[in-house]
């Protein structure tokens, strides 16, 4: 059997601090397949941001193997990581922290492409044209600045960049969450489409059980930096085994699962088990 | 004596009529593009003991709302026109009608309990402060003793400790607890909650839900509501109102609203909440 396309083994992350050592991730293991969506799902301070940081190595885990396409990114020094970074690729959080208001949308999508050696002017801009019209951006807009878009189209921006150098590994870290329903909406089918396309593998970090049951495969719940639960997406949503998890989806307020319910009651007993 | 006349009489305006009554209201915004009219004509109502909650996505003049009938918009960059009466206070026309109710009988809960409070001073000086401001205390160390008992009716454990810290040494649930705790300093009559959750985890929304609950459900406060998320909006609302470019879109009960949409907008918002659909609560936990 052929190793996963992305396996992570006994990742552990500590972070100095005053009062010494802080655990953030502690012995993570996980692994996804080539053209597969992992779900990292957790509430905040649970280190899922953490396990995206390892991946994108950000940081230097302080132990465990990061495995990607067979090559162990764990223990590589930024030298020898740089002509492997086209591969793995990320999408922030914050559409509006995460673009440099200096740049035209054009000149940030193209951005990756430069510092990567790759093509001619030409061809970046013809790239760049591909791009926007991938991510479903108009034409018109390549001369504008990040502050003249909306929130909705920053992160189509954003993932435009992240694909510029034609990753085979996306990490999504809260990548819709700052968006309206309507816009996430739009973004995930935007993903999912991509991922269609060009078999792309997905880390999808997200504390919103309905949009990881959207997007991923299967899922990884995070608490204290350790994984509680994990499997097949449809397993863990409709019979999960832990506490917590039982928790988390008692705590997902879902609209449509409402109905002939007594609200002060069904509060009381979320906030009685949470 | 100054708070005799400072508090509109209870029982006598406030169960005779609703606690908030908002005809016609208008927002005009004066932008660098020119004037944006953000809200454009929403009426409603708020009784004792209700909770009517605007529902609406980013832009849709929700906030707005809630910021232009508490006259919180910048004079002079905000032009707001329309009839809102808060237990019976008309206050759009007179100017200064709205410092007679705003922490008293009507009180904010702001939306980010990270930013809402000042780093630099500790929860209880600011605490204290919102009380004394509301003449609800005579001195400060009865104002003291009145923020300790705040902070017990929203749950949190030893005031007296929390009541020393630093917003920073506090988490967002705790913070938007204290935050809520300065909204009832006042005793108002009517809550607004500008997206009270919307900055915390789930598992510590729910929790925040309850508390407004159970203060509604001893108090017999009216609550409006500002949120984007359906799922709260259908836990907590008696009404709904949608919200989309300054105008409801659709109003009603909020089952009604939730289960049988008569607007498509509404329809595609509820369409764009993921589904989770049904689990099963008693699953075995896995062996070992």
């Amino acid at each position: 059997m052929s190793e996963p396309f992305l396996a992570v083994e006994g990742l552990t992350l500590d972070y100095s601090t005053k009062a010494g050592p802080f655990r953030a991730v502690d012995d993570v293991s996980f692994s996804v397949d080539k053209g597969r969506t992992l779900a990292i799902v957790g509430e905040s301070g649970c280190g899922k941001s953490s396990v995206a940081k390892c991946i994108m190595r950000l940081v230097a885990p302080t132990a465990g193997r990061i495995s990607l396409d067979g090559t162990d990114l764990a223990g590589l020094k930024e030298a020898q990581l740089r002509p492997l970074r086209h591969r793995f690729q990320m999408v922030f959080q914050d559409p509006y922290g995460s673009l440099d208001p200096h740049l035209s949308a054009q000149e940030i999508v193209a951005e990756p492409m430069k510092t990567q050696g790759l093509r001619s002017k030409a061809e970046r801009s013809k790239e760049v044209a591909r791009l926007f019209d991938a991510v479903g951006l108009p034409s018109t807009s390549l001369e504008r600045r990040a502050h003249e878009f909306s929130g909705g189209q920053r992160q189509r921006i954003g993932i435009a960049r992240a694909l510029a150098s034609k990753p085979d590994l996306l990490v999504c870290d809260e990548a819709t969450s700052a968006l309206d329903v309507s816009v996430q909406a739009q973004v995930l089918r935007l993903l999912q489409d991509i991922q269609q396309e060009t078999g792309i593998t997905y880390v999808f970090i997200s504390h919103n059980l309905g949009v990881v049951q959207e997007i991923s495969d299967s899922i990884v719940v995070m608490r204290r930096g350790e994984i509680v639960e994990s499997g097949a997406t449809a397993d863990v949503l409709q019979t999960p085994r832990t506490d917590y998890a039982r928790t988390l989806r008692r705590a997902a307020l879902d609209p449509s699962a409402m109905t002939g319910i007594k609200p002060r009651h069904i509060v009381s007993a979320l906030a009685a088990s949470a | 004596m100054k708070t005799q006349t400072l508090t509109p009489p209870r029982g006598d305006s406030a169960t005779t009529g609703p606690l908030l009554s908002v005809e016609n209201l208008c927002v005009e915004l004066m932008t660098a593009s020119g004037i944006v009219r953000a809200v454009d004509g929403v009426s409603f109502e708020i009784g004792r003991g209700e909770t009517v909650t605007i529902i609406g996505e980013s832009g849709s003049g929700k906030s707005t709302t809630a910021m232009g009938l508490l006259k919180l918009l910048p004079r002079d960059l905000a032009v707001v026109s329309g009839d809102v009466s808060i237990t019976g206070v008309d206050v759009l026309a007179d100017r200064r009608a709205i410092r007679k109710v705003r922490g008293r009988t009507v009180a904010l809960i702001p939306q980010d309990p990270m930013t809402a409070l000042s780093p630099v001073l500790t929860v209880g000086s600011q605490l204290c402060e919102a009380i004394l401001v509301a003449g609800r205390a005579g001195s400060k160390a009865e104002a003291r003793d009145r923020a300790e008992e705040l902070l017990r009716k929203v749950h949190i454990r030893d005031p007296e400790a929390q009541l020393r810290k630093f917003p920073h040494q506090l988490s967002g649930g705790m913070l938007q607890r204290v935050l809520i705790a300065a909204a009832l300093a006042g005793e108002p009559d009517l809550l607004i909650a500008d997206e009270p959750t919307s900055a915390l985890d789930v598992t510590v929304q729910a929790g925040i839900l309850d508390l407004l609950l159970e203060i509604q459900e001893a108090n017999g406060t009216g609550i409006l509501m500002i949120t984007h998320d359906i799922g709260v909006a259908r836990l907590v609302s008696d009404r709904i109102h949608v919200m989309k470019n300054g105008r409801f879109v659709e109003s009603g009960d909020a089952v009604d609203v939730v289960e049988n949409p008569r607007e498509t907008y509404t329809q595609h918002l509820l369409d764009s909440v993921p589904r989770l659909g049904a689990w099963d609560e008693s699953a075995a936990p896995k062996e070992g």
